[in-house]
């Protein structure tokens, strides 16, 4: 049982972390400045790198799969990444919001992961930890920039923000069958308290940055991923992440 | 001549890898090296990577095994090791200096924390003036950032500091 609950914590994190590097890298060579270019790049990396580590714990369970056939070979309803990672970039608005409200919420999970009782999670967690320093400082700076850099530039982060709240909320969908052994196990301290920790942890930039948090309770958390339910948009992208692997998938590389 | 085979020169040895990125540092000077084993036979090396997305680390620790391999004649295994987290303050005092003649500014010394007084006045590694300020806080490869300096009218990178 606690094995199963460990692997679908592991998938989850690590599938939102492969898909939302690739979205990452899709900014390679269209970056709005050159640096941001770099920072959207730089981070599609970060993210790839934390999608693998997990991929190689999962590796080593029992029955744990090789970490490229986790990544590319599955098939769209095994995927457990939130729909929040599987939109497309859309303008920099949107992709500047999920970054600064995903990398958050990333930065209060591995936090937390720190005191995981499981200790494959609870090292890599130290290593992501100082890493994801410059993903939320790079956030919070540019979500800063950009409230208060006219009203044209103002209103289109308080759009991305009221467009993107529902979706960020879903990251925290709780594991349908198994959150209450992980908290009771102490492997983490479960999707509800997280959610929490990250409100505390945004509130104070949107207050700097003078935007306003939608209601939370007008909204409904885009919830679905970690079951397996995905937007149109998570097909054709595992399509394309794959191509290349599939071709041969027992090519030595 | 074949030298003994003790963890002096292993470590002696493991000063001729260089990193890929920084080609004026060693694995040792990095600090990426964190145990060194004589076992029947061969040598342990333990190794861990600066960052978790660190690209190079397959390629040193191919290079690690090949100049043991060539310089000791044993076999050698590289782990990576997982009990240890990289840091900054691994990266020894000489090392900074180099790093600093390079042309990329050294990572200052933790005390606790990464915060955002570290990106501020980074000393200039081409005239030294603290007139700079942080472009980016990413840069050509994952340990770096981009600064500015305002006295020499210059970018320049820093090599990050990490937690």
């Amino acid at each position: 049982m606690l094995n199963k609950a460990i692997t679908d914590l592991l998938t989850k994190m690590a599938d939102d972390e492969l898909i939302l590097g690739h979205r990452n890298s899709e900014w390679t060579g269209l970056g709005p400045v050159m640096e941001e270019d770099i920072a959207f790049s730089s981070m599609a990396q970060d993210k790839i790198g934390h999608s693998w580590a997990l991929f190689r714990i999962l590796e080593e369970l029992p029955e744990g799969r090789p970490a490229d056939l986790n990544a590319f070979c599955r098939p769209e309803a095994a995927f457990k990444c939130c729909h929040l990672v599987e939109y497309p970039n859309s303008g920099y608005d949107f992709s500047l919001m999920r970054h600064f409200l995903f990398d958050q919420a990333e930065a209060v999970r591995y936090e937390s992961l720190q005191e995981s009782s499981f200790e494959p999670l609870q090292q890599l967690s130290k290593k992501v930890k100082g890493e994801l320093k410059y993903h939320t400082l790079h956030a919070n700076a540019w979500i800063l920039q950009l409230s208060k850099a006219g009203e044209e530039s103002y209103d289109r982060m308080q759009t991305a923000l009221n467009e993107i709240m529902a979706l960020a909320a879903g990251i925290f969908e709780p594991a349908r069958d198994y959150e209450q052994a992980l908290i009771d196990e102490k492997v983490y301290p479960g999707e509800k308290e997280l959610y929490n920790r990250w409100l505390d942890r945004i509130y104070p930039v949107l207050v700097k940055a003078s935007l306003n948090l939608p209601d939370l309770n007008a909204i409904a958390p885009a919830y679905g991923g970690r079951t397996g339910q995905h937007t149109p948009y998570l097909g054709p992208l595992l399509k394309e992440m794959g191509e290349v692997f599939n071709l041969d998938t027992a090519a030595n590389w | 001549m074949t030298q003994e085979i003790t963890i002096e020169n292993i470590y002696n040895s493991l000063q001729q890898v260089m990193d890929p990125e920084i080609p004026v540092l060693s694995v040792v000077e990095l600090g990426m090296i964190t145990d060194v084993v004589l076992t029947a036979g061969g040598a342990e090396v333990h190794m861990i990577p600066t960052f978790a997305a660190c690209p190079a680390v397959t390629y040193l620790q191919r290079n690690i095994r090949q100049r043991l391999e060539e310089d000791l004649h044993i076999p050698v295994t590289v782990i990576v090791d997982k009990h240890i987290a990289w840091n900054s303050n691994r990266i020894s005092e000489a090392a900074k200096i180099k790093l600093e003649q390079f042309g990329i500014a050294p990572p200052k010394r933790l005390a606790g924390e990464v915060s955002e007084e570290l990106f501020v006045e980074v000393p200039c590694p081409h005239c030294g003036s603290t007139d700079t300020y942080l472009r980016a806080p990413f840069g050509s490869t994952l340990c770096r950032a981009i600064h500015f300096c305002k006295s020499c009218g210059q970018i320049f990178e820093q090599f990050k500091p990490l937690e």
